[in-house]
């Protein structure tokens, strides 16, 4: 069975619509700004954080009083797709995946020192309150598998709408900017004191961003954009946090994304990248490219203008590469300027005409889990 | 969902103490001890050979345990790595070891305990332990959701390269925990029972 790209939504530093994210994008504007604020560092900090008032403004048409930071952003985006299509969330055959990382986790730091409000902070029970803002009948599904937990989602909701369990399936994912975070990246001495530099000899390490991203599948081709292709997930069993030694089990994905979905190494046009700009990781997608016979393919990380957004990113980035592809452009890997990987990879770095029918996004996290899938313009 | 590809060949139950193989209690420690305890008398039981079992949390602990005794006497060796799976999952999410990590953000924040705030980290530990490098996801949600277990397994085994999956649910927070992990096969061995919700729900109180 087919599975379709509906509509998608990006909430971000830089917008609240896909189109506004994606012409941002295009103009080279990143969400990435030094922030001196002691509620998430003692120290100044590099991170992709929506403004003060940004969200309000964002959430302005909705009665969002006694929800989360975290809650509001996937509100707005989903309600953001659901305005587009028609498609509810009351109807039994819709499908609700809720994917992140940390979820309210910003509630642990709000009661630093008194209860800690455990039940708000259980996954499940955030999924079910916003799927009770939107009267949703079915239970929400909840992924929480690292930082490929997004595109882990978009792929849990393709084989769910294949097996015939949904007809459509709304996909969110979100992670919201937390001194937990920011605090568990810095103690790993990961975080890069400039602005990241995916794939650069210069990177030294992420920065961290938030948002929140939808995308409505269906296996109804009405008011499709995408086709969405096959994928796969696989662990290094290598290290918990660190990256498989060869990129052999990124490869395998990779391969197993493009096979499955009926294609060739040589008819990808551009891979999104996971691209953190840690040393070992963007090392280890260099070698995973190699392996999957896609070298010399067009590259790209989008962390420059978004930071890790964790739980979202997958989402974020795979509805930007769309967009991008829908244009016939290949967008450019912000903060990247010299290669600098063992394995020559073909790094964008700047705005490139080209007419995309395939592309492929990848993802890397913690745990030693790895997902690639295709999505295909039609 | 075609489940003829699909079938619970084996389950672990890990509850109040006590160590349940397909139904039969195989172990039991003192049900007054605390879990920190337990679990170090499970591990000197059942493995005694991995020092990284020392640095794991309680909930990466208790789904190594589990699968430790899951897949012993197993065919699951036979299996190239990209062959076996995994999908858990549990209420709590990593927040137990959330909250004892935030307790040193103020100090001295702790890598070892930041990297133990993700509930998939224990597919991690599983994944090291036994070489599996296929599928893995890990669900949140209430309880155990037999359906949505069951009916996902049997597609991975019909869709992609799995032909062994470790399905479960492993739940930890404070003092209070609860483990059932199923192993799932493409061919009728052990329990042997063809993989449905109904089955699954059936062995998950088996004990």
């Amino acid at each position: 069975m087919q599975v379709f790209v509906v509509a998608d939504n990006i909430v971000s530093p830089l917008g609240n619509t896909t189109r506004e994210n994606f012409d941002k994008v295009l103009q080279g504007s990143s969400g990435i700004t030094r922030h001196e604020n002691t509620t998430f560092a003692d120290a100044p900090f590099f991170g992709a954080l929506m403004a003060p008032g940004q969200l309000d403004d964002y959430i302005a048409p909705y009665n969002l009083a006694g929800y989360t930071r975290f809650e509001k952003m996937v509100i707005v985006s989903v309600a953001s797709v659901l305005e587009q299509t028609g498609i509810s969330l009351s109807d039994s055959r819709t499908g609700f995946i809720v994917s992140t990382t940390k979820g309210n986790i910003e509630l642990l730091e709000q009661h630093y020192g008194n209860k800690i409000p455990l039940p708000e902070m259980q996954l499940s029970h955030t999924a079910k309150k916003i799927g009770k803002y939107f009267n949703a009948v079915n239970d929400p599904i909840v992924i929480s598998s690292a930082c490929i937990s997004g595109l882990v989602a978009v792929l849990t909701g393709r084989r769910l709408i294949a097996s015939g369990r949904y007809d459509h399936v709304v996909v969110t994912g979100a992670d919201a900017f937390t001194r937990f975070v920011l605090s568990g990246f810095q103690s790993f001495q990961a975080v890069s004191a400039q602005p990241c530099q995916p794939f650069d000899t210069n990177r030294s390490g992420v920065t961290l961003g938030e948002g929140a991203a939808t995308i409505l599948l269906s296996k109804d081709s009405t008011n499709a954009t995408f086709l969405v292709g096959d994928g796969g997930i696989s662990n290094d069993a290598n290290h918990i946090s660190g990256p498989s030694r060869t990129g052999m089990e990124l490869a395998n994905v990779m391969q197993q994304a493009i096979e499955r979905s009926g294609l060739t190494p040589g008819e990808i046009d551009f891979v999104s990248a996971h691209g953190t700009a840690t040393l070992y990781n963007d090392e280890m997608e260099a070698k995973a490219l190699h392996h999957a016979g896609l070298a010399t393919v067009p590259v790209n990380s989008l962390k420059g203008y978004y930071g890790h957004t964790l739980g979202a990113a997958g989402l974020i980035e795979a509805i930007i590469s769309m967009q991008a592809a829908k244009a016939g452009v290949i967008l450019p890997t912000k903060g990247f300027e010299t290669l600098g990987v063992s394995m020559p990879v073909k790094v964008a770095n700047q705005l490139q005409n080209k007419e995309c029918r395939h592309f492929l996004k990848t993802v890397s996290g913690f745990g030693g889990c790895n997902a690639a899938m295709v999505f295909t313009n039609i | 969902m075609n489940s003829e590809l699909a079938h619970i060949t084996g389950s672990v139950i890990i509850s109040q103490n006590k160590v349940y193989k397909d139904g039969e209690l195989i172990w039991e420690h003192d049900p007054k001890a605390e879990i920190s305890v337990f679990m170090r008398a499970a591990y000197d039981q059942f493995s005694g050979q991995y020092p990284k079992f020392h640095k794991m949390d309680a909930l990466s602990k208790l789904g190594w345990l589990a699968a430790e005794v899951l897949v012993k006497d197993s065919d699951i060796a036979t299996c190239k790595p990209e062959e076996v799976g995994l999908l858990l999952s549990n209420r709590s999410s990593s927040l137990d070891t959330d909250v004892r990590y935030f307790e040193t953000v103020k100090e001295f924040a702790s890598p070892a305990l930041f990297v133990y705030t993700l509930p998939n980290i224990v597919m991690g530990e599983i994944s090291i332990r036994h070489g599996f490098k296929g599928e893995n996801t890990f669900f949140v949600s209430d309880s155990f959701d037999a359906d949505l277990m069951s009916n996902y397994a049997s597609q991975l085994m019909a869709t992609t390269s799995l032909k062994r999956c470790l399905v479960g649910w492993v739940e930890v927070m404070e003092q209070q925990y609860e483990v059932t992990m199923f192993l799932i096969g493409d061919k009728a061995h052990g329990l042997a029972q063809p993989l449905t919700a109904k089955a699954l729900t059936s062995l998950y109180h088996n004990k």
